[in-house]
């Protein structure tokens, strides 16, 4: 262990600790702007200065290790004024927007200013003029607001391993920016929004579309329904100020009923209904010896990064569209005849944890109804915000129910938002439909938890079942190599392109880390086992579906309106 | 040995890079040393042979372009025989950068980020260069300074530069 005084404390840490989690220790909490615990540890802003004894500057305490002996002040006078220099220096190259900024009052910059008892900018320097991409339907980019952090770079670089971003020049004309000022929209960029999640001021946002929803909840002739994913519920209630893990469904429910949408539906049931799908796909690719391992496709951002980075693997994707767009298509179709409704009438909004999915519902191929079948997406955070707006305390909403038939769901299709959900949904459905047995623990702990790649062997009748599960982009390329070299011999693997599964989405409220993905991953367990029915092919309205409309998984309407084509779309092109 | 390999074939300038990536091939810790030779054998890095030497390399486009643009020495447009740095420090703007960039347009027909079709000058424009006192000032060729400057005075200056 290494000892240290920091304000007058002693403390004694392990070697390698920096200097900033010492102090926290003694509950000096020291100032950051560029730091992301365990994402961007670079010392780019020097807003964490600290005093060290014997040394001649002021040092950055997130990137300076502790040393034996070593003498910190973390607040004198003279470190509050260099912090609050280098912020003014910040501030000064800052458009001061915050009342028009989608991060008002969720903004590092802002609170800084705020602790630092910022009252006026003394320097008056030259401002960056470079023009905002507003290019992708996901994520917008407005580099006046940029703090030059890089968060965003880490992020997509070491975490996603896309790479949309770099640095470009250097000091003052810095540019956070694709090569040659490329569109976000045009290039390899998978539109995940974890860059939106990590950064620290409104530089990158979600594209806001919280305005054509009220339009359309204002346009009498349109009938209005709504889906919610399944990681939506495990988030709510953060975006409106409760504590991370808070499971707010039934308050959510309500909540969209007041808003004035017709008909409250849930992704889960299409969740559900994936799972017969895909379940039935990878028994065909087995039994006819398809092409295998077979890989999920529910994750807009993984499909976009598949096409780019490993075109040669898409045959490898489920055929199956994601469940977003499967409800979008149904909802055009089965629910418009069942309820004699004009699809064109029909106006279908998804809230979703996700910015890909914003990409997902604009492509060309999602348009199986003969419209285009999702209309438009929210992420989480703009939830939040209409429920804000239109004065909806979502605490002391009283919980209501799912409107039927596209509301109804099982757990199965519930646990689809955390990483390994996918997976153990099908291993409930797949192991009872081949063994005809009933599964007696359905609780299938080995798919679970947050860890980047996991694998499994599950014995289903005759066949062990080999399976291996991830989340995070880079982590997914570690099994896609594998299977590039012919190395890999599993049957079905789940990718969810971001941290977590989709409760980490790129939508999810911010903050967003792993401390709080963890609540939210226990949360989704806990929603599972609070429900009736825990297995997809229980579900009674998939059931009817497939018994008044679809007939039987994978037949020709399944064909028509369920599942999809990929297109390899190559790098730097 | 500096050529120039502008006016080869795209296919022959494909190869010619092949020959500078290859002992590099996957080798991102090759980046720097690659870009060097491929300016001197192109003159300039275009999007098109940085593409290549990504792809090369294994490394992200954004990758290369973030150290191109870092270091000066690199360069995204063909460059001419003499580069004109203009200053837009605060002095300078103050006095008349606007006036510097407005009369080299209209002697050069060159704007900042472009050379003359004589490969004659390159113009870009830069902070301040340090010779405040001499605002407007602008500096060739990364040593001649020339300060104090008016519309009138500019032909004579570029006169010196063949
Ligand atoms: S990024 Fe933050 S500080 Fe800047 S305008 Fe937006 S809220 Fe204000
Ligand atoms: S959306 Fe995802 S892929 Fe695109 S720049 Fe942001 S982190 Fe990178
Ligand atoms: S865009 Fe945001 S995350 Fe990226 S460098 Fe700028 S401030 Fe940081
Ligand atoms: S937070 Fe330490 S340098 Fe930015
Ligand atoms: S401002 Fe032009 S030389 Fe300093």
């Amino acid at each position: 262990m290494i000892n240290l005084t920091i304000d007058n404390q002693q403390v004694a840490v392990e070697p390698g600790t920096s200097i900033l989690e010492a102090a926290q220790k003694v509950g000096a909490r020291i100032p950051t702007l560029c730091y992301l615990k365990d994402i961007n540890v670079i010392g780019a802003c020097r807003i964490c200065l600290v005093e060290v004894q014997g040394a001649k500057t002021f040092i950055p305490s997130c990137v300076a290790p502790v040393a034996e002996g070593m003498v910190v002040r973390t607040n004198t006078p003279a470190v509050l004024k260099a912090r609050k220099l280098v912020l003014e220096l910040i501030l000064s190259d800052h458009p001061m927007e915050c009342l028009t900024c989608l991060r008002n009052q969720n903004c590092e910059l802002q609170d800084l200013a705020k602790e630092f008892g910022i009252t006026e900018v003394r320097f008056d320097g030259a401002k960056t003029e470079y023009p905002a991409d507003d290019s992708s339907p996901a994520i917008v980019r407005d580099p006046r607001k940029c703090v030059l952090c890089r968060r965003c770079i880490s992020v997509c670089t070491n975490v996603q391993t896309v790479q949309a971003l770099c640095a470009v020049n250097r000091g003052f004309d810095t540019l956070i920016s694709p090569a040659f000022n490329e569109k976000l929209a045009d290039m390899e960029c998978v539109q995940c929004g974890q860059c939106s999640l990590v950064c620290p001021t409104g530089a990158i946002v979600e594209r806001d579309d919280t305005a054509k929803v009220w339009a359309a909840l204002a346009d009498p002739k349109k009938h209005v329904v709504v889906q919610t994913a399944p990681a939506t519920r495990v988030q709510l209630g953060e975006a409106l100020g409760a504590e991370p893990g808070s499971i707010f469904t039934g308050q959510m429910v309500a909540g969209l009923r007041r808003l004035g949408f017709d008909k409250v539906f849930d992704t889960d049931f299409t969740a559900d209904l994936t799972i017969l799908e895909e379940g039935n796909e990878l028994l065909q690719r087995v039994t006819n010896g398809g092409t295998l391992p077979m890989i999920t496709s529910c994750s807009p951002g993984w499909i976009k990064f598949c096409e780019h980075f490993y075109p040669d693997l898409l045959n490898h994707l489920s055929t199956c569209k994601s469940p977003q767009q499967m409800f979008g298509s149904l909802v055009k179709t089965y629910y418009a005849e069942k309820e004699g409704i004009d699809p064109e009438d029909i106006y279908c909004v998804s809230i979703m944890p996700c910015t890909a999915k914003k990409y997902e519902c604009q492509r060309p191929e999602m348009n199986s109804s003969g419209y285009q079948d999702v209309d438009v997406v929210l992420t989480t955070r703009e939830l939040g915000r209409m429920f804000i707006q239109a004065g909806l305390d979502a605490a002391n909403l009283p919980e209501e129910e799912y409107d039927a038939p596209l509301g109804i769901s099982t757990g199965a299709g519930e646990i689809f938002g955390a990483s390994g959900g996918v997976m153990e949904a099908a291993l409930r459905t797949v192991y009872e439909v081949v063994t005809g047995e009933t599964l007696e623990n359905i609780d299938f702990e080995v798919c679970r938890g947050i860890s980047g790649v996991k694998e499994a062997t599950v014995q289903v009748g005759d066949l062990p079942v080999k399976v291996a599960i991830t989340n995070g982009l880079g982590n997914a390329r570690k099994v896609l190599d594998k299977i590039r070299a012919g190395e890999a011999d599993y049957h079905f693997i789940e990718v969810m392109c971001c941290p977590g599964g989709c409760i980490g989405g790129g939508g999810s409220p911010i903050p967003t880390d792993i401390d709080i993905r963890l609540k939210r991953i226990d949360a989704t367990y806990t929603e599972d086992e609070r429900m009736a029915l825990r297995k997809s092919h229980e579900n009674p309205a998939v059931k009817a579906l497939y018994e008044e409309f679809l007939e039987k998984p994978l037949g020709h309407k399944s064909h028509e309106l369920l599942h999809t084509k990929y297109t390899p779309r190559g790098v730097n092109k | 040995m500096v050529t120039c390999a502008c006016n080869a074939s795209n296919d022959e300038l494909t190869k010619q890079l092949d020959r500078i990536i290859d002992p590099y091939r996957g080798n991102p810790g090759g980046l720097i040393q690659v870009l060097t030779k491929a300016q001197n054998l192109v003159g300039y890095l275009p999007r098109r042979v940085q593409v290549q030497i990504a792809e090369g390399l294994g490394v992200s486009l954004q990758e290369v372009y973030g150290v191109v643009t870092f270091y000066a020495f690199f360069s995204l447009i063909p460059r001419g025989r003499h580069k004109i740095s203009v200053c837009a420090g605060t002095a300078c703007y103050v006095k008349g950068t606007k006036m510097v960039t407005k009369t080299l347009k209209d002697l050069l027909d060159l704007k900042p980020g472009q050379t003359t079709p004589d490969s004659r000058f390159t113009l870009e424009i830069v902070r301040c260069i340090g010779a405040c006192g001499l605002a407007p000032a602008m500096i060739i060729d990364g040593k001649d300074v020339h300060g104090r400057l008016e519309p009138e005075l500019i032909p004579a200056v570029l006169e010196q530069y063949a």
